[in-house]
């Protein structure tokens, strides 16, 4: 049992997770973009003496490239929230950042949480991560350290959780996958909790197994608490799964269309891998259907006689 | 056109959810709120699969008998065309960021119309046709695709106007606009279209433009404008038409040689050109910048777009500017090279009057009006009499696709400061790339689904009513001709006098031409306030 869970599932779910992941991404990336199509949300680049908003309409790669950090590292569009209500007979639009709020909370908490775990991999403990720990745990509460990641992480998703199950509309559009994401998530934090301050984990034994792991040498961990068998399960889990859900949207967003694209089709021409010539109804055609009323109304004329409309009609405009 | 309902009717709904799972609730086609089935005649003369009448209000839709497997096989096409209708269809974690942003949702309070659960329509069909997870059905959000499933799709995808909002505000940039895009063009693959959008595509294919305006009601329609011009200032202006060597071919929606307000704007386009002395033709052959093919499909948006680039070439034009047109920018400024480029014939955009040249167009070798004209005035080439609109105070409508798929936005307010005094900026979360959509868009700008128009315009109206409120906001301008064919009636029923007019038509009425007479009328000639009343300096503002 313990050599199953501590042995076995974390590198099944470690190949769960990277060949998940993999699939996913490149899934995605093998349907082609055959239109260059951001959604603009500023100012486009045109003439000198108006300003462009480059972030919010990215004129090039670089910018859209900068764009594309400014969602991923502080959720740009989310911070646009805004909520409308109906008062009586009108709507009344106010802000609403509190979604952006919780979830920049939680997302980036998550990602100092991670970094934090790496002090179980990396021997010796390299000296940026002490400082982030020591940054982090700032609030020293007695012993063990109390680490503010930690409350935020769960701050956040009690947050996320509360609002999908109080407000109508959340409840409405969602499905059971997002009740179960977030209470994983949560049920990863409050066991990771409880091997720190409950149920205490042997650190330096986890962390010669965690070693062994990455090493490729795996021992099982025989001295494992109850405790931190759970935390570790629910992890395993977390992971495995994450590339199977609506987690995955973590590599997706890199990919989106309306988002990492330049605002740029007018300058630089996008290809289309998969454009075809299509029939269209070309000017020979047309000036058949309307000869006549066209002389009358002084209008030029290529040809005075009805013309093979036919052959030329795939070549009129298309390549 | 059925009788309105009442505005009490219209607004008495919640921004809430219903009672039953989304799923479990068939959509029930309520009249007022969809448009009539495509003509079979006007699928046969583009060639669309399944030509026949029929009528949405019926129970047989006369689908095709192997209708599902179409659909499937379809979809499977697409997730491999569209990265982003596989990863739209992949990553939404719904968070509920895009719900509130819709404005058929805001307009009409159901749920469907929350542009996620309008994602989950198709894709709760996706889950179970092309996941794993889907055979875990219902619990994975899972479902068949039953006949309810496809009306529902028709009902609701024909409630978006692909106007882009939801996309601004969804963390990952999920576009509702590019789903239901994809949506329409699965409908279509059983011959689900509108009419309303079937007729102008088959109109446009055959002679050039949705109205179906033949080349000698163009001249015709056009000749009136210039007899009006001729009364308001005194001048004759002769346009040419299909004129082979012209520098510049110009392009409008056909929206604005028909109906006012249209040909309002389009007087301020010919009054412009003349006084510039352009070098211009204008094609009834590619009598028409909008694309309804857009509205049907990724094909057929592309066969109609071919003619601008076709007639350039023919023309022997050196590049082309765009008129006032919503949806049209869209396309040109993010699919037309695309489709049908590229455009070697062409030369980069050079303003004939300024020299400047515009290398944002230098492959796709289109300039927007927009652009050309506030070129125009940065550089004082226009002399400009603002005090004519005096008597208008003047709010401005982003629309959607020049906002969103663009970024238009300080052009035609650089231009509009110059040609008006009075302007006002409605609600900050109403304008620019969070601008909420006339609600008429991507053809819905019918006639017997009024009831929906009105709604889906009601959040944009409710907007305009309060720079009427605090302003006394009595114009709402723009730069799309969609806008100028259905705000009007929405704006009677929501927000009375409130006119309706293209940026153009502005620019018109403020445009001192060499040798004009007095001006005394406007471009809907009504008399211009006489100058002693309005502003007490008055005078030759320049
Ligand atoms: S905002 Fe985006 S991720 Fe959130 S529910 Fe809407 S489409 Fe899904
Ligand atoms: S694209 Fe516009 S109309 Fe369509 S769902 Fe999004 S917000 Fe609504």
């Amino acid at each position: 049992m313990t050599f199953f869970a501590t042995v076995i599932m974390p590198y099944l779910a470690f190949v769960s997770f990277l060949a998940g992941m993999s699939y996913r991404v490149w899934r995605w990336a093998s349907s082609p973009v055959p239109f260059r199509i951001p959604t603009t949300c500023g100012q486009q680049e045109s003439l000198p003496f108006i300003r462009a908003d480059k972030l919010e309409n990215p004129p090039d790669r670089l910018h859209a490239f900068l764009r594309m950090l400014l969602e991923v590292l502080l959720f740009r569009s989310l911070f646009r929230g805004a909520q409308a209500e109906k008062r009586g007979e009108t709507l009344v639009f106010g802000s609403a950042k509190w979604l952006w709020f919780f979830a920049l909370m939680f997302h980036w908490s998550m990602l100092f949480i991670l970094l934090r775990h790496l002090r179980f991999v990396l021997q010796p403990v390299p000296g940026w991560l002490l400082g982030l720990e020591a940054a982090d745990g700032f609030l020293q509460i007695g012993l063990p350290v109390l680490y503010i990641t930690d409350i935020f992480f769960l701050t956040g998703l009690t947050f996320l959780f509360l609002r999908r199950v109080a407000l109508p509309r959340l409840r409405y559009i969602s499905l059971p996958s997002d009740y179960l994401a977030v209470l994983l998530l949560i049920a990863v934090g409050l066991s990771g909790l409880a091997t720190r301050f409950i149920w205490r984990a042997d650190i330096t034994g986890v962390k010669e197994w965690a070693l062994s792991l990455v090493t490729l040498r795996p021992e099982p961990l025989a001295a494992a608490s109850p405790a931190f068998l759970t935390h570790l399960i629910l992890v395993m889990c977390l992971i495995a799964y994450f590339p199977w859900s609506k987690l995955a949207h973590a590599g997706g967003v890199f990919l989106s269309p309306t988002r990492n694209l330049a605002n740029n089709s007018r300058a630089r021409r996008h290809v289309n891998p998969w454009n075809y010539p299509a029939p269209v109804h070309s000017y020979a055609e047309y000036e058949n259907d309307f000869r006549e009323k066209m002389r009358k109304a002084g209008l030029p004329l290529e040809s005075a006689e009805k013309t093979e409309g036919g052959a030329e009609s795939a070549a009129g405009g298309l390549k | 056109m059925a009788k309105l309902p009442k505005k009490a009717e219209l607004t008495q709904y919640s921004l809430g959810t219903a009672p039953a799972p989304w799923r479990e609730t068939k959509a029930e086609l309520r009249p007022g709120m969809y448009c009539y089935g495509a003509k079979g005649k006007n699928l046969e003369t583009v060639g669309m699969p399944n030509a026949r009448d029929w009528s949405p209000a019926e129970e047989d839709w006369k689908l095709p008998e192997d209708w599902r497997e179409i659909i499937l096989a379809g979809m499977a096409e697409r997730l491999e065309k569209y990265r982003s209708f596989r990863l739209f269809m992949d990553i939404c974690v719904r968070c509920g960021a895009c719900a509130d942003k819709c404005h058929f949702y805001l307009g009409t309070g159901d749920p469907k119309n929350m542009p996620v659960l309008r994602a989950e329509l198709l894709r709760s069909v996706y889950r179970r046709y092309f996941t794993k997870a889907g055979r875990l059905g219902k619990l994975a959000g899972a479902r068949d695709l039953t006949l309810d499933v496809l009306k529902e799709w028709w009902y609701y995808f024909f409630q978006c106007t692909e106007c882009r909002r939801c996309s601004v505000f969804c963390p990952y940039g999920i576009d509702q606009a590019e789903i239901t895009i994809i949506g329409r063009e699965l409908l279509n693959l059983v011959g689900l279209n509108t009419d309303w959008i079937a007729g102008p595509v088959a109109n446009c294919y055959m002679k050039g433009n949705h109205v179906g305006l033949e080349p000698q009601t163009i001249l015709s329609n056009i000749e009136f404008m210039l007899d009006d011009l001729e009364t308001i200032t005194g001048k004759r202006i002769e346009p040419t038409f299909n004129r082979k060597g012209a520098e510049i071919l110009f392009i409008t929606p056909s929206g604005d040689l028909f109906a006012e307000p249209g040909i309002y704007t389009c007087m301020g386009y010919f009054m412009l050109f003349e006084q510039l002395g352009l070098d211009y033709t204008i094609s009834t052959y590619a009598s028409e910048g909008g694309n309804f093919g857009f509205f049907t499909s990724n094909e057929m948006a592309k066969r109609l777009n071919a003619k601008m680039y076709a007639e350039a070439k023919r023309l022997g034009v050196k590049w082309i500017l765009g008129g006032e047109c919503g949806h049209m920018w869209r396309l040109v400024n993010q699919y037309m090279d695309t489709w049908n480029g590229p455009a070697d014939f062409l030369e980069t955009p050079v303003s004939p009057v300024t020299g400047t040249r515009f290398e944002n167009a230098r492959s796709a070798k289109m300039v927007h009006i927009a652009e050309f004209t506030a070129d125009l005035m940065y550089h004082d080439k226009l002399k400009l009499d603002p005090a004519r609109n005096d008597h208008l105070i003047v709010t401005f409508h982003d629309s959607c696709n020049t906002a969103r798929g663009m970024g238009l936005l300080d052009e035609p307010r650089y231009v509009l400061k110059k040609v008006c005094n009075n302007f006002h900026e409605m609600a900050e979360d109403t304008i620019r790339e969070k601008t909420l959509c006339c609600g008429s868009g991507s053809g819905l700008n019918a006639g017997e689904n009024m009831e929906l128009r009105l709604r889906a315009g009601f959040p944009r109206a409710n907007a305009v009513r309060e720079v009427k409120e605090k302003h006394g906001v009595n114009v709402l301008a723009n730069i799309c001709a969609l806008d100028r064919a259905s705000f009007p009636p929405i704006m009677d029923y929501w927000v009375p006098g409130t006119k309706v007019m293209g940026l153009h038509e502005l620019v018109g009425n403020a445009l001192v031409l060499d040798g004009e007479i007095e001006r005394t009328l406007d471009l809907r000639t009504e008399e211009l306030p006489r100058r002693d009343e309005t502003a007490g300096e008055g005078g030759e503002a320049q």
